[in-house]
């Protein structure tokens, strides 16, 4: 996905610690409330697990530990933004979900530099919104575990 | 254009399927010439071929399948006889099409593949007739021009109602053949030329033409034949028709009161029956049934599970409805996807056939259980391995005819395919009565190629030599031969097999012949399962690859061998491997232990569970890109109540956990290698097992009576009571020894040394009886009464050796009193 693609869109968001991030509306199948995780052995440290999506086999993706973001046990716990990435369904694991936010392009802005080296290919750019910074997430990088896989291990 | 498309579609899959049908019946003709419905089938499918690509205006196609048409009609004809180079070049001609139709699926193009030396070959062999038929070449001149002349018109458009015109081709040929033979060749020219003018028809007219299966008998015919319709009715009735009359054949005689409606409808419905009573659906259509099907069995498996728990009734019977409508249905929507193995085997005469003209060889080979039916996917993925097995098979296993004959065999090897049906898998055996496979040779070159070191190779037991010609990189071929012996065989075969869930075991005899046997699921889409816990979560077992479950008690124990875990089940080391460390978990001290007895690469091995939860039916669902990377998962499925569960790969864990390369492995070959040697569980019936017994001393046991054989250290032996006892699969085990308990030599119990126990089950206990050592296995055996009648002896080797009942000395030393039933873990 491109930034120009982004730009201007409806991006749906939702919560990390104390920070807002969105991703494209159209990338968004739906989102989940609860859905028990069984957890795979072996696979990389964001992969939380499987959930059964009506029937369908979803993998779970813990965006806390996708992005550098410390771990808590969250109260009522996780929920789950399904996405579709490459023709399958993945769910992120986010805090909690906000609304769908019509952004304007010219409030866009490339990533910050300083934002950790880790993270930074995970985030196309930022929106400037009135109260704080938006979060563009690269959903078809943040589901492409295997290749960060040793730098998050770390 | 997608009207064109979809005629193209169809032309293909008829041709596909015809030759198919040619393949066979040409390898049939080159057997039995004779056989004359087999060359008029070949004869008339070719000829549909052809005309049919005439019309789609396939030239090249047309060319091809013409010229081997004309062969095909000399032989028919009887002008030319079946012989190895006609079969060839056929065969070679039946290719050539299959190329051509492939680039048109593909491309819609006819590719630009050269076959004119084929052509070549096809023009010289049917010039042979040339000298057969002395001089016939120079009548045909004439004829040509009347033939054309004769029906500019009305020949074309006879060929659209289906064969109805090209079929009268072939009569009108047919006809004149009898006049003379050089005038079919004539008329088959002809018939190209009024061909070639009918591939401009009109598409419409194309259509019609493939409405009607061109297998099927002609309407015309089928009235005439039934006596409701007059031959020339039905021939106005086609030429009306072919002079742009989009009617069929029935209804313009129908229309034109010159047959009933009702016999039309008759002979219609006859001349439909085969080609009706299926239909050609797309595989997708059925894979996306497939799949809601598995979608409707998960969700009965969840309704079935909340009617458990539920005490409404008016919900527990629409359920159970639910539960067995399912079930129908998962069984149907799973037999619309099964087809008859014959369907990959039909390919294989010609390969054999082939190969064995490639290295001089001859070969019959015989198939059994054609109608074997399986899943499509899995037909697809058996297809390779196995003919690639029946190439290695001509290759290398059987002989040359010379070293057939010299070993005192049929110059003629036997092949033989069989598949069957047993529980919810089918197996496949292919066997052969070749050269064997010398676990020698397997050995030296095992070594050669690195695959095994020489310390290694000394101490492998042949069996397990004989299974490296699995093992990656290995080739025995002696000299390497363009059809098998590449290196890439037999393991790919293997991994192949393994993939779909199956698997492949070789048996062999040298100088005997060698039979491979492989197992493989009916089904991949649903499968039967074993559910386990471990480490909090389930996992699912495919059932194919379980053996049996053994539960350990406190003081059974798994053993060492360096450093590999093994637990002895039944005289047999078995390696094992914990779950918990394959799956990372933390280890845990058990005081008991489940134990699931799966096999991998044919060989047995035990995964240590936490817990055994059910069995159940699962639906394999792939996992997702990102953590499919792992060798040990093989999918994952719903459960019954909506939860997610992993399903183990067996030969993944096998190999990432490296429990059947290691020594606890190699140590358990050797044992079963013994074990044939002695081979006890073959022999049934009246068969003995002879014991000795001190000083000199023998007796018999019927082997019925007798459950295993145990050896049992000196300090194994305890003493409870006044009885010697040792502790045996979590039992005391009551010791008897025999010599002194039948007045029949000393004892052997306390001599300080390791003593040979044959255990017994008396009324449901163990009892060992203790012997000097294992003699031998007598298979019906002389038997003598004595004069009392009651106490039999056998003759073995002209000695005279008494039987000794085990009941009876079990009862008599008293030793069925003692509760020796009592479980270790209960003191």
């Amino acid at each position: 996905m491109t930034t120009e693609q982004t730009a201007g869109a409806l991006l749906c968001t939702f919560r990390l610690a104390d920070l807002l991030f969105g991703v494209d509306v159209r990338d968004v199948q739906e989102v989940l409330r609860h859905a028990e995780i069984t957890p795979v052995p072996h696979a990389a440290p964001a992969v939380a697990g499987l959930i059964n999506l009506r029937g369908q086999i979803a993998t779970t993706i813990d965006l806390r530990t996708r992005l550098a973001l410390d771990s808590i046990e969250l109260e009522g716990g996780p929920m789950h933004v399904v996405v579709r990435a490459a023709g399958e369904p993945v769910s992120l694991l986010v805090d909690r979900i906000g609304d769908v936010l019509s952004v304007d392009h010219e409030d866009y802005e490339p990533p910050p530099v300083t934002i950790d080296p880790a993270v930074a290919e995970l985030i196309v750019g930022t929106y400037k919104l009135e109260e704080e910074l938006l979060l563009v997430v690269d959903v078809a990088r943040v589901v492409e575990t295997h290749v960060t896989q040793g730098e998050e291990a770390a | 254009m997608e009207e064109d498309d979809e005629i193209i579609g169809e032309f293909l899959a008829e041709c596909y399927e015809g030759l198919e049908r040619i393949e066979q019946g040409l390898v049939v003709l080159e057997a039995t010439p004779d056989d004359t419905p087999t060359l008029t089938e070949v004869f008339r499918i070719l000829h549909t071929i052809k005309g049919t690509c005439g019309f789609l205006g396939f030239g090249k196609l047309e060319t091809v399948a013409h010229r081997g048409e004309n062969l095909l009609s000399l032989l028919r004809d009887s002008v030319l006889e079946m012989d190895g180079e006609i079969t060839d070049a056929l065969l070679a001609t039946n290719d050539a099409i299959g190329v051509i139709l492939g680039s048109i699926e593909a491309s819609g193009e006819e590719g630009d593949q050269d076959f004119s030396s084929l052509i070549a070959t096809l023009e010289t062999l049917a010039a042979r007739a040339d000298h057969v038929t002395s001089g016939g070449a120079a009548a045909p001149a004439p004829a040509e021009t009347i033939e054309v002349a004769d029906e500019p018109a009305a020949e074309p458009p006879a060929d659209t109602e289906t064969d109805a015109g090209v079929e009268t081709d072939v009569e009108q040929v047919e006809a004149s053949d009898e006049s003379t033979d050089d005038a079919s060749l004539v008329a088959e020219q002809a018939e190209v030329d009024t061909e070639a003018a009918a591939s401009e028809l009109v598409e419409g007219v194309i259509a019609e033409a493939k409405a009607d299966d061109p297998s099927s008998d002609r309407i015309g015919d089928l009235l005439v034949a039934d006596g409701v319709a007059d031959r020339t009715d039905v021939e106005v009735a086609a030429a009306e028709q072919s002079l742009g009359d989009s009617r069929k054949i029935g209804n313009i005689l129908v229309d034109e009161g010159r047959a009933e409606r009702k016999d039309v409808e008759t002979a219609a419905s006859r001349q439909r029956g085969a080609a009706d009573s299926s239909i050609r659906v797309d595989v997708g259509v059925l894979d996306t049934l497939m799949n809601l099907v598995g979608e409707l069995v998960l969700s009965r498996n969840e309704i079935v599970q909340l009617t458990g728990d539920d005490k409404n009734e008016g919900f527990v019977a629409p359920a159970q409805r639910l539960n067995l409508i399912t079930s129908e249905l998962q069984e149907s929507v799973m037999k619309t996807r099964m087809q008859p193995i014959g369907t990959i085997w039909n390919k294989l005469p010609r390969v054999v056939r082939d190969l064995s003209h490639q290295f001089d060889k001859q070969i019959r080979l015989e198939m059994e259980g054609k109608e074997t039916e399986l899943d499509r996917t899995i037909l697809e993925a058996v297809k390779d391995p196995l003919t690639h097995m029946i190439r290695n098979t001509v290759d290398h296993g059987i002989e040359d005819p010379d070293v057939r004959v010299a070993a005192g065999k049929d110059a003629e090897g036997y092949l033989r395919l069989s598949a069957s049906h047993e529980g919810g898998q089918v197996n496949i055996e292919i066997t052969d009565d070749g050269g064997g496979i010398d676990a020698a040779k397997i050995r030296k070159k095992a070594v050669e190629k690195g695959v095994i070191t020489a310390e290694v190779a000394e101490t492998l037991p042949d069996a397990a030599a004989v299974n490296l010609i699995f093992a990656p990189g290995f080739s025995t071929a002696e000299k390497v031969t363009g059809v098998s012996g590449r290196g890439v065989g037999m393991d790919v075969v293997r991994t192949n097999i393994e993939r779909i869930g199956g698997s492949v075991e070789v048996k062999t005899t040298v100088g005997r012949g060698t039979s491979f046997k492989i197992k493989i699921p009916l089904t991949l889409a649903i499968i039967p399962a074993l559910i386990v816990r471990c480490d909090g979560q389930r996992y699912a077992l495919p059932q194919l690859s379980l053996q049996e479950l053994v539960r350990l008690g406190p003081n059974q124990k798994i053993e060492d061998v360096h450093g590999a875990p093994v637990y002895r089940l039944r005289d047999r080391l078995l390696p094992i491997v914990d779950l918990r460390s394959q799956l990372g978990a933390d280890r845990v001290d058990r005081d008991d232990a489940n134990i699931v007895v799966l096999h991998a690469d044919g060989r047995p091995f035990g995964l240590i569970v936490d817990s055994i939860a059910d069995t159940e039916e699962i639906v394999i669902k792939p996992l997702g890109r990102t953590v499919s990377d792992s060798e040990m998962f093989s999918g994952a499925t719903v459960m019954g109540d909506g939860s997610v569960a992993l399903i183990l790969d067996v030969n993944g864990l096998a190999a990432s956990s490296g429990v059947l390369s290691s020594a606890a492995s190699v140590a358990m070959e050797a044992e079963e290698e013994a074990e044939q040697a002695n081979s006890l569980d073959t022999i049934d019936g009246r068969t003995v097992l002879l014991v000795g017994l001190a000083d000199d001393n023998r007796a018999a046991i019927l082997l019925d009576q007798v459950d295993r054989l145990e050896e049992f250290a000196p300090d194994a032996i305890e003493m409870s009571g006044h009885r010697d006892v040792v502790q045996y699969r979590g039992e005391v085990m009551p010791l008897v020894d025999l010599g002194p308990s039948t007045g029949r030599g000393s004892g052997t119990i306390g001599m300080g040394q390791s003593v040979s126990v044959v255990v017994c089950s008396i009324e449901g206990q163990p009892v060992g009886l203790a012997v000097d050592g294992i003699l031998d296995i007598v298979s019906q055996p002389d038997v003598r009464r004595d004069g009392a009648g009651d106490v039999e002896s056998v003759v073995v080797e002209g000695r005279l050796i008494d039987l000794v009942d085990a009941h009876e000395i079990a009862l008599n030393s008293g030793v069925l009193r003692l509760e020796s039933a009592v479980p270790i873990g209960a003191y």
